[in-house]
């Protein structure tokens, strides 16, 4: 009796694993299913809406300042860069200019919380891969740079400090002069970081070609920010959609060419270099002057003014009872948040609560990609992935 | 921004209903039946190159007709410039899914049906994405209250998680200020 070929292979179910919603690599609450042949993934599906906290509704029943905290709770690592641009957004709704020390102090913040941002993504995803160390020294420096978020506004992380008008207060005296010590010497500590991770043969073998995703699928999937760069598209919204002073500052933006995870951990701490010497010149040129915008229908008068005038009296009532007024409009305005493009489409109807706020966070649309990036590869692969995505889910959820 | 002389050679082939520039920004209302032909247009064509889907969000005009507005924002890389494009529809209509032409919308058309309830036909895995497993309603549609309908706690004594209508020690307080004066 002759077997067929046939009848001698035998076909075998896919092993579906639960890659759960509690995992140390999980970089939150993500809770994905992997379809497996083996160790090589054919089917990711990830769950999420597990930190699904309802914001977007929420934020449709408050004032527009009671609304500002709910950003920085979104991408809750990179808390101002999501303020400024529900800021931004109000603002242009309201055809609302911003003083010139408003602007810089803004472009300082935005850069210390790129800097804060990297250095989680790069230091937990060194973490997830194995190298152990990096992430601590990474969350060194994320304290000192915690430490003037707490100066400037009270709180180490949800600062709620860029507002629509400007800033909420003035750099406290002798702040400019420590943030002058500190950029000295992080550019020590990001040496000692790549020391350990760049030329590494482990590193190197664990990052290069995983994830490669060329320019044509990267527009495709709607990616943006450094998973974009890292496959070779100069497009950097703050060099080709300018917004508050950046046009006035001079920097590089670092492109990869591979579109591997190791071009973007390199785009990620090059960025980091980048916005170290935005921060130098901010401090060399920051002008002197209001730190919000005179229109007291916007910001809230100062005591003294308080005291004295009327007006200034009827405006504070005003804002604390009703609220900022925005005239009815709609905007989508965004930014180039550490993570990618962060946008907010805001829709006014003329009220003290916004109509509708939807928010745009660039992880959503990256961890979409989860599935077309992890196919083919390990599981161990999909956790380097995940980390290069720089995903967060407070703002994939929301 | 599309100054007016590049929207002017556009016009013929785009079949859209109304255009807008709110605040420098582009904006064509469509009806439905017009959208994959112009998503088409605007992705493939070589003097708009719109090719990066940023994103798809829902409104909610409870007190028109037509309820829902489906919201397309689209990037041109070459170019730097962006173009929104709206659908308005009324609760029962479907929209076609966008996923043939943007392979990006997916999850986007998942959100606005997990808490809009606008249905996308021909959409390949149509599921909730954001809400709970089991979860009723469509949230974020503007008669759905702000509190939910029920609410969830662990019973000590099932040893499981259990679903209840909610309930409120206060009821709920909208604070809208009317000017008197």
């Amino acid at each position: 009796m002759l077997l067929k070929k046939k009848e001698l292979t035998k076909k075998v179910k896919t092993f579906t694993i639960n890659f759960g919603p509690q995992h140390p690599a999980a970089h939150g609450v993500l809770r994905l299913i992997l379809e497996l042949d083996g160790e090589v993934v054919l089917n990711a599906d990830p769950h999420i809406g597990l930190l699904h906290r309802g914001t977007e509704k929420l934020i449709e029943y408050k004032s527009y300042t009671q609304a500002l905290p709910y950003f920085d709770r979104l991408d809750y690592v990179s808390m101002m860069s999501q303020e400024h641009t529900y800021s931004l957004a109000v603002e242009k709704l309201m055809a609302l200019k911003v003083p010139t020390r408003a602007s810089s102090i803004r472009v300082l913040f935005l850069e210390i919380t790129r800097i804060l941002n990297h250095l989680l993504a790069v230091g937990c995803h060194a973490m997830d891969v194995g190298a152990m160390t990096p992430f601590l020294w990474a969350f060194e420096e994320r304290e000192k740079l915690m430490e003037f978020y707490e100066r400037v506004s009270g709180a180490r992380m949800h600062a709620a400090y860029i507002r629509p008008g400007g800033v909420s207060q003035d750099l406290p005296l002798g702040f400019l002069d420590d943030v002058y010590l500190f950029i000295n010497q992080f550019n020590f500590r990001l040496d000692e970081i790549e020391e350990m991770l760049t030329t590494n043969r482990i590193w190197k073998e664990r990052l290069v070609d995983i994830g490669v995703v060329s320019s044509k699928d990267a527009i495709a999937w709607g990616f943006s920010g450094v998973m974009l760069r890292g496959s070779g598209i100069p497009w950097d919204l703050r060099k080709s959609q300018p917004y508050e002073s950046y046009s006035e500052y001079s920097f590089n933006v670092p492109v990869g060419n591979t579109g591997d995870c190791y071009d973007r951990y390199l785009i990620r701490i090059e960025e980091m270099r980048e916005s170290l010497k935005i921060i130098s010149q901010v401090i060399q040129k920051i002008p002197e002057g209001l730190t919000k915008s005179s229109d007291f229908k916007v910001s809230i008068p100062g005591r003294s003014e308080l005291k004295s005038s009327m007006e200034a009296m009827i405006n504070h009532f005003k804002l604390f009872s009703e609220g900022l007024v925005v005239p009815t409009s709609e905007t989508y305005t965004s930014t180039e948040a550490p993570k990618g493009e962060f946008g907010v489409y805001l829709i006014s109807n003329g009220s003290e609560k916004p109509y509708r706020c939807k928010i745009k966070a660039p992880g959503f649309g990256h961890l979409q990609a989860l599935n077309f990036m992890a196919k083919g590869h390990m599981i161990a692969d999909v956790v380097t992935i995940i980390g290069t995505q720089d995903i967060v889910f407070g703002e994939v959820d929301r | 921004m599309l100054t007016t002389k590049r929207f002017n050679n556009f016009k013929d082939i785009i079949p859209f209903l109304i255009h807008q520039n709110i605040k420098e920004e582009d904006v064509l209302i469509l009806s439905s039946s017009g959208l994959l032909p112009t998503l088409n247009i605007v992705k493939h064509h070589v003097g708009l190159q719109l090719t990066l889907l940023t994103c798809i969000s829902g409104v909610d005009f409870l007190t028109k007709k037509y309820r829902f507005c489906i919201v397309y924002d689209l990037l041109s890389i070459t170019f730097n410039s962006r173009l929104r494009l709206k659908v308005i529809i009324n609760e029962v209509t479907s929209v076609s899914t966008a996923s043939s032409i943007f392979i990006n919308s997916n999850w986007w058309e998942r959100e606005i049906w997990d808490l809009y309830g606008v249905y996308f036909d021909n959409h390949p895995d149509l599921r909730r994405i954001l809400t709970d497993y089991g979860f009723e309603g469509h949230p974020l549609r503007k008669d759905f209250p702000l509190s939910g309908f029920v609410e969830t706690n662990y019973d000590e004594s099932k040893k499981r998680v259990v679903v209840k209508p909610v309930e409120f020690s206060q009821e709920f307080r909208l604070f809208t200020q009317e000017t008197p004066w």
